[in-house]
C-alpha cells in the first residue's frame, strides 16, 4: 500500500470495514479481459446492500449494471459470472465503447 | 468470499507479503495462499507462476475452473544517504510510483529542509531497518560513500533478498567493499547481486543524471524480478 490516500481507497480494505459495520457486501472482480479493457484482471468493485460502491471494474461504463447484479447476488447469495463486450448486444447498451470485452465475477461476502 | 479469507488477505497485504486468493469458480469457495506455501500438482505450478509474474488470471485444472488473484506488494525504495543524488531521486521515485524513504544518521545531511515531502530517518541503518525491515519487494540504494553507514544496509539488503541492491562508488571503492563483505561471510554470488557502479550506464555526470540512471536500474530489476525472488525463496525454504 503506497500511501495513506491509496490505502483509504483500497476496495478490499473498504469491504472489510463495511463488513465490520454489519453491512451486506458483494465483491465484483475482473477475471478475464480481451482486447483493450480499461481495468486489469484482478481489479475489484465492492458494493453494499444500499448500492454504495468503491473501486472499479471498467472505466465507469459497466459499473451501473454490475451494481444492479450485485444487489441480486447480495439477496440470493449465489455468485454470478457477467460478461460485457462487443459480442453482446446489451454490452453496447451499457457501453463498453473501448471495444474490449471483460468477464466479471460477482460474489457475496460471507 | 469467505470473510475470514478477506481478513487474512488484507492482513498479508498490509504486512507487505505477497499473497494469492484462489477461487474455485465451480463452487465459489476460496482460500488464501502465501508466497512459498506448498501447493501440489498443476495448481501448484499455476500458483508459482502467478507469484513470479505478478499477473492474475483464470486456470483450468483437471476439469475445474479457478481464478488466481495475486497481490504483490507495491515496490519500495530505501535510500541510504541524504545526499545530492537522493534529493534528485526523491521526486523521480514518487512519479514512478515508488514509495521512497531516506536513512542517514548524519543529522547535517538528513534535514527536512533538504528533503521536504519524503520519509526521512536521521538514524543508523541498523536501527531503523530493525523497526522497518527490508523485504524482497524493496530496493536499496546506498549512496553515502561512508562504509560505516553503507555496509550495515548492504548486509541487511542481501540477507532480505531485496529485488535491487545498488552501491555508489568507483570500481576501486567497490573492490574494497567486496573484501569487507567477504570477511562478513557473504559468497561471491551474493556479492555479485550488488549493482556497482550504481545506475544504468547512460554516461550520467550530474547528481540528477545519476538519479535517473539509478531509477531506471531499479525499474529494470523490478520488472525482471522473477528469477531473484525464486532464488531467495529456495534459499529460505
Amino acid at each position: 500500500m503506497q500511501n495513506p490516500t491509496e490505502q483509504i481507497r483500497d476496495p478490499l480494505l473498504i469491504a472489510e470495514s463495511w463488513m465490520a459495520e454489519g453491512r451486506d457486501v458483494a465483491i465484483a472482480t475482473v477475471v478475464e479481459t480481451w482486447g483493450s479493457a480499461p481495468r486489469p484482471v484482478g481489479s475489484h468493485l465492492v458494493i453494499d446492500e444500499a448500492g454504495h460502491f468503491e473501486g472499479s471494474v471498467s472505466g465507469g461504463c459497466v459499473e451501473g449494471s454490475v451494481i444492479a447484479e450485485a444487489m441480486d447476488v447480495i439477496s440470493q447469495g449465489t455468485p454470478r459470472m457477467l460478461e460485457f463486450g462487443v459480442a453482446d448486444e446489451t454490452a453496447w447498451q451499457v457501453g463498453l465503447s473501448c471495444g474490449g470485452r471483460i468477464k466479471v465475477y460477482v460474489e457475496r461476502l460471507g | 468470499m469467505d470473510p475470514y479469507c478477506l481478513k487474512k488477505l488484507n492482513a498479508e497485504r498490509q504486512a507487505r507479503r505477497a499473497a494469492l486468493l484462489l477461487t474455485d469458480l465451480g463452487d465459489g469457495r476460496d482460500r488464501v495462499i502465501r508466497e512459498g506455501d506448498p501447493v501440489a500438482g498443476l495448481l501448484g505450478d499455476a500458483v508459482k507462476q502467478a507469484f513470479l509474474s505478478g499477473k492474475s488470471g483464470l486456470a483450468e485444472i483437471e476439469g475445474r475452473s479457478f481464478f488466481l488473484n495475486v497481490h504483490v506488494p507495491p515496490p519500495r525504495l530505501v535510500v541510504i544517504g541524504a545526499v545530492h543524488i537522493s534529493q534528485a531521486l526523491a521526486p523521480m521515485a514518487k512519479i514512478a510510483g515508488y514509495d521512497m524513504e531516506i536513512v542517514d544518521p548524519r543529522t547535517a545531511f538528513a534535514t527536512p529542509e533538504r528533503f521536504p515531502d519524503i520519509k526521512l530517518f536521521a538514524e543508523w541503518p541498523q536501527d531503523i531497518l530493525e523497526q522497518r525491515p527490508l523485504d524482497p519487494y524493496t530496493a536499496v540504494a546506498v549512496v553515502t560513500h561512508d562504509p560505516k553507514i553503507d555496509d550495515q544496509a548492504l548486509e541487511r539488503a542481501l540477507k532480505a533478498g531485496c529485488f535491487y541492491v545498488g552501491a555508489l562508488g568507483s570500481r576501486k571503492t567497490h573492490a574494497k567493499r567486496v573484501e569487507r563483505l567477504k570477511a562478513l561471510g557473504f559468497s561471491e554470488d551474493e556479492i555479485a547481486l550488488i549493482h556497482s557502479p550504481i545506475g544504468l550506464d547512460i554516461g550520467a555526470a550530474s547528481p540528477a543524471e545519476i538519479a535517473v540512471a539509478v531509477m531506471a536500474e531499479v525499474i529494470k530489476a523490478f520488472r525482471a524480478r522473477g528469477l531473484q525472488t525464486a532464488r531467495h525463496l529456495e534459499k529460505t525454504a
